[in-house]
C-alpha cells in the first residue's frame, strides 16, 4: 500500500503533464475542438432519434433519453479503448528513450477520453431535464456504474495495447468486434423484445449493457439496482482489470524489442 | 555506486516482429514459431564509483548504446543484475519526449516530468532553462517551428539543468552554433564537477580522452578492455586503423 502512494507521489506531476498533452492535442486547443467533441456524440444522436422513432417508429416513453445513455456509455467505451489501443505504438519515441512505466501513456489516453465522456454525461443530465424527467438524489450513485466502467476500459486497453505491439493487425479485428458488440448491446432496442427468452440472461455476459441498464433504472425509473447487480458489475471491471495486469506484468519488458 | 554484475541482453529477432495475429495461430499449430536471438551485450561486468567519469567507446552496434539502455533502466537484461544508487538521468537522445505540436514551454514541463522532476523543481529552473537555451522569444512557438539549432539548444538546456547524482549521456554533447557549444561544455564541466557520476558514450576520442577518468571499451558486445583512458584510447586507436 505504501509502496502504491509512493509510486502515485512520484508519477503523479508526469501524469498530469501526460493527461494535459493528450487532451490538447486531441481539442488542438480549441474551444470549438471541445465543443465538436461533444456535438458529434450529439449529432448522432439526434440521427438515432429521428431513424428508430420516426422511422421505425418507437413508441416508448422518453426514447431519446432512454437511446442517449445508451449511447454515451458505449461510444465512452469504444473511443478510450481504441485511443488506448495504440498508447503504446504511438509513445514508442519517448518509451525506447526515457525509463517511466509505460503503463502512464494508457491511462493518460484513457484519461483524455474520459474527460470528453464526463462532459458528455452532464449533456445528458441536461437532455434527460429537458425532457421532464426528474432527477433525484439517486444520481449520485451513477458514480458507481461510471468507476466500473472506468477500471473495465483500464483492463481492456492493458489487454489490447500489449497485443497491439505484438500483432498490428489487431486492430481491424477489434473494429470488428465493437460493431458486433454494438449490435449486442441493447443501444437502440428495448430488452423487453427478449422476454422470456434465454436472451435475456445471456445480456447479463455483456458489462457494458449492465452499466447502460444501470444508468436507465436510476435516471428513468428513480430506481437503485439490485446488490447482485451491483456486484457483477464491478465483477466483470476486476476480471478483466485482472487479466490486463497480467498481461502486462508478463510482457511489457517485451514492448522495447517490436517497438 | 554502479555495479554491474555480468549482465547478458539478447535482442528478438526474425520475423516473429511483425506477424499478424492470424499467422500467428497457424505457425503457433504447425510449431513453426521460430525466434532468433542477437546477443548484444555478453556477460559484461564492471563498477564505476561515485564521482567518476566513464566513458564508453567501441565501433558501432558494440553494445554501446544497449549498455546504457539497461543501466537507465529502460531495457531488462536478459541475464545478470545491475545496481544504482541515486536518481538516474538518461539523456539518450535530445528529441526525445518532445512534442512537435506543443509549445517549448509546454515540452519543457512535459519532457522535465518524464526525465522525473517534481513540478516544484521545473517551476524553480525554468527561468533558468529558457534563458540558457536563447528562447525566450520563442516561448509559446509550437516545438515543430523551431529550427533544428534551436531544438537541439532547447533539448541541450534542459537536460543540463538537471541534478541527478548519475547521469547517462549518449553523444548529446556537441550542439548548436560555437558560442553555444563553448556555453554548454561550460556547463557540462560545472555538472561533472559538482561530484555527479556520469557515463558517457562517444565516438569523439578527444573529448574521451580529455574528460573521462576511465574507459570501457565495448566490441561486438563483449568488453575488450576497461581501465586507464589513456591506455585503452591508444589500444582503440590502433585497432581502428588496423580494421
Amino acid at each position: 500500500m505504501q509502496l502504491i502512494l509512493e509510486k502515485i507521489k512520484k508519477y503523479k506531476f508526469v501524469f498530469s503533464e501526460l493527461v494535459k498533452r493528450d487532451f490538447k492535442k486531441r481539442y488542438k486547443r480549441s474551444v470549438l475542438g471541445v465543443l465538436w467533441s461533444m456535438l458529434a456524440p450529439l449529432f448522432q444522436l439526434m440521427v438515432m432519434t429521428f431513424v428508430f422513432k420516426r422511422v421505425f417508429g418507437r413508441q416508448m416513453e422518453h426514447y431519446t433519453i432512454y437511446l442517449f445513455a445508451g449511447q454515451l456509455v458505449f461510444s465512452y467505451f469504444k473511443e478510450a479503448t481504441n485511443t488506448g489501443m495504440s498508447s503504446i505504438i504511438s509513445n514508442s519515441g519517448i518509451i525506447t528513450k526515457v525509463n517511466t512505466p509505460k503503463y502512464l501513456f494508457l491511462i493518460s489516453k484513457i484519461m483524455a477520453a474520459s474527460i470528453n465522456f464526463l462532459l458528455t454525461f452532464i449533456i445528458f443530465f441536461v437532455f434527460a431535464l429537458a425532457d421532464k424527467i426528474k432527477l433525484t438524489w439517486r444520481v449520485v450513485t451513477l458514480i458507481y456504474p461510471v468507476v466500473c466502467l472506468f477500471l473495465l476500459i483500464v483492463g481492456a486497453g492493458l489487454i489490447l495495447s500489449a497485443l497491439f505491439v505484438f500483432f498490428k493487425d489487431i486492430q481491424y479485428l477489434y473494429d470488428i468486434f465493437t460493431l458486433a458488440l454494438m449490435y449486442f448491446t441493447p443501444i437502440f432496442y428495448e430488452v423487453s423484445i427478449f422476454e422470456g427468452s434465454i436472451a435475456l440472461k445471456l445480456l447479463n455476459l455483456n458489462p457494458l449493457y449492465l452499466y447502460i441498464d444501470y444508468i436507465r433504472q436510476v435516471v428513468l425509473y428513480q430506481q437503485i439496482p439490485s446488490l447482485t447487480f451491483h456486484l457483477m458489475c464491478l465483477l466483470y471491471a476486476l476480471i478483466l482489470l485482472r487479466i490486463g495486469m497480467g498481461m502486462y506484468k508478463k510482457y511489457n519488458y517485451m514492448f522495447l524489442y517490436y517497438l | 555506486m554502479i555495479e554491474v554484475n555480468n549482465v547478458t541482453v539478447n535482442y528478438i529477432l526474425g520475423d516473429i516482429k511483425d506477424l499478424s495475429l492470424k499467422e500467428f495461430f497457424i505457425r503457433k499449430m504447425k510449431r513453426e514459431v521460430i525466434t532468433r536471438e542477437f546477443c548484444a551485450l555478453k556477460d559484461i561486468s564492471f563498477h564505476v564509483n561515485k564521482g567518476e567519469l566513464l566513458g564508453i567507446i567501441g565501433s558501432n552496434g558494440s553494445g554501446k548504446s544497449t549498455i546504457l539502455k539497461v543501466l537507465s533502466g529502460i531495457m531488462q537484461p536478459s541475464k545478470g543484475s545491475i545496481s544504482i544508487k541515486g536518481m538516474v538521468a538518461p539523456i539518450l537522445e535530445l528529441g526525445a519526449g518532445f512534442d512537435g505540436e506543443m509549445t517549448v514551454k509546454e515540452n519543457i514541463f512535459l519532457r522535465g516530468a518524464l526525465l522525473g522532476y517534481q513540478k516544484e523543481f521545473i517551476l524553480d529552473k525554468y527561468g533558468d532553462i529558457i534563458e540558457f537555451s536563447e528562447l525566450k522569444e520563442f516561448e509559446n512557438v509550437a516545438y515543430n517551428k523551431l529550427s533544428s539549432g534551436m531544438k537541439s539548444k532547447l533539448a541541450f538546456a534542459l537536460s543540463s539543468f538537471v541534478t541527478p547524482d548519475v547521469l547517462i549521456l549518449d553523444e548529446v554533447l556537441s550542439v548548436g552554433d560555437m558560442a553555444f557549444r563553448k556555453k554548454s561544455e561550460k556547463r557540462m564541466k560545472e555538472l561533472f564537477a559538482s561530484g555527479v557520476t556520469t557515463i558517457l558514450v562517444s565516438h569523439s576520442l578527444n573529448q574521451i580522452r580529455e574528460m573521462c577518468s576511465s574507459v570501457l571499451w565495448l566490441e561486438k558486445g563483449e568488453k575488450k578492455g576497461m581501465g586507464n583512458t589513456k591506455e585503452i584510447c591508444d589500444d582503440y586507436e590502433k585497432y581502428m586503423q588496423k580494421k
